[in-house]
């Protein structure tokens, strides 16, 4: 069947895991690298400039910088957190929100074209070496070490039976599973939509070179449908990167909640 | 084709391995963007933040505290307006009552005046009576003295006749006095 397309006998090599291993710039640093650390100039920048004199009535890029900073401290933070101890928690929910993002979206912004997250070692790096510590940490540190294991893996209000199987899943997940998932879950989404985006995109510039004429137009059905993936890719960047800080201030609150 | 892509598969490494040194490199980049933002960033939102709300709070308190001022002010001026109003009520009654008083003494005045011009004419009219009198009565005098000389000078004759004259005379001469007297 491949045969009737590939007129000129080439074979399409589809993209795959390979194109996640980017050859390196220079010495040992490759693309993303560059790009994450692009992420953090670019975010601190932004931040530094447009906080630098912060008026009572906001300019045009205050009020950017405003909606931003609203947006991680009351609708992620104080929502998840509550609004008695959500503000030490700010800079990191802040922090997460806005890197995560930064990073997402060079997977549709041109010249970038690439998903930094798409890598499983950064967004474990936030998971288990940032966000798995501090909310343990800030458990243990409110109600001592037994108070915090007691609140997270007995919770009140269950027929004492039951914790025999409730304790083991609590422990699994909130120890084991959590943080995971939550590197998972993005790392996940990021992978494949880059591979979708390069699948269309791939895809057409094969049909547009070696399938026979009257086929080389449907090269332009799978760039449509590359540009439409994109616009789709964009709102899950920010959707999964808002679901990190969200997780994330949710563990936080989870941990320093009184009850369960 | 599938060939090829299993080949693909096997040729590159597991991407859900992580990579040592991009885990470094994602922490040492993260903690530093997070630094930057606890020490700068968020330090600086949560200070607009308090400003705003303070100004916002202070906003509100000095507008009631105008309002207020502004519902003393037009108490007070209330109170002036009915005191004003009391005021010339009673300037009112006081200038009725003063010319009232005027009109009354006014009207005293007169008559004080008309009792006197009245007086003044009796006691003129009295003065000249008085005097028409005394005149009349030396001329009474004088003519009776004439009288006597002419009685005396003349003879006695008819005798009767001339004692009749001089009775006539003298009682003339005292419905005449009489009312002078009294």
């Amino acid at each position: 069947m491949g045969r009737l397309v590939l007129a000129e006998g080439d074979v399409f090599s589809p993209p795959g895991v390979k194109d996640f291993f980017l050859p390196p710039i220079f010495g040992d640093v490759t693309k993303p690298m560059v790009l994450l650390v692009l992420s953090v100039i670019i975010v601190s920048a932004f931040f530094l400039i447009t906080s630098r004199n912060l008026k009572i009535v906001p300019g045009r890029w205050q009020f950017a910088a405003e909606s931003v900073y609203d947006f991680g401290r009351n609708n992620i933070a104080r929502d998840q957190i509550g609004s008695k101890e959500f503000k030490p928690f700010v800079p990191l929910i802040l922090s997460l929100f806005t890197f995560i993002l930064v990073n997402n979206l060079f997977g549709v912004i041109p010249i970038f074209q690439f998903p930094t997250m798409a890598r499983i070692s950064f967004p474990l790096a936030l998971a288990i070496l940032v966000v798995y510590p501090v909310y343990h940490f800030v458990g243990i540190k409110k109600f001592g070490l037994g108070g915090y294991l007691k609140n997270q893996l007995f919770p009140p209000g269950v027929p004492t039976p039951v914790y025999v199987l409730l304790t083991p899943i609590e422990l699994f997940l909130k120890f084991f599973m959590d943080p995971i998932t939550l590197a998972i879950r993005v790392f996940a989404a990021m992978f494949a939509g880059h591979l979708i985006l390069l699948v269309f995109t791939l895809g057409g510039e094969f049909l547009l070179l070696h399938a026979a004429a009257p086929l080389k137009p449907v090269s332009l059905v799978a760039w449509a449908f590359a540009i439409a993936m994109t616009f789709l890719e964009a709102f899950i960047q920010i959707l999964q990167a808002y679901i990190f800080a969200l997780l994330t201030a949710s563990f936080i609150g989870r941990a320093l909640a009184e009850d369960h | 084709m599938v060939n090829a892509f299993i080949l693909a598969a096997e040729e590159s490494p597991s991407p859900v391995l992580p990579h040592m040194a991009e885990v470094i490199l994602g922490l040492v980049a993260f903690l530093l963007l997070l630094f930057v933002i606890s020490k700068f960033v968020t330090p600086r939102f949560e200070k607009l933040y308090a400003d705003r709300t303070a100004k916002i709070e202070g906003g509100i308190e000095k507008a009631e505290q105008a309002q207020q001022e502004a519902e003393a002010a037009l108490k007070q001026y209330n109170a002036q307006l009915a005191e004003a109003r009391a005021e010339s009520a009673r300037i009112r009654d006081d200038a009725r009552a003063e010319a009232e008083q005027i009109k009354e003494e006014l009207r005293a005045q007169a008559q004080e005046e008309s009792a006197r011009i009245v007086a003044q004419g009796q006691a003129q009219l009295e003065a000249q009576r008085a005097q028409i009198v005394a005149e009349l009565r030396a001329d009474l005098g004088r003519h009776a003295v004439e009288l006597a000389s002419r009685v005396v000078g003349e003879s006695l004759e008819d005798e009767a006749r001339r004692r009749g004259t001089v009775d006539r005379f003298l009682a003339e001469l005292d419905s005449v006095s009489a009312p002078a007297k009294s």
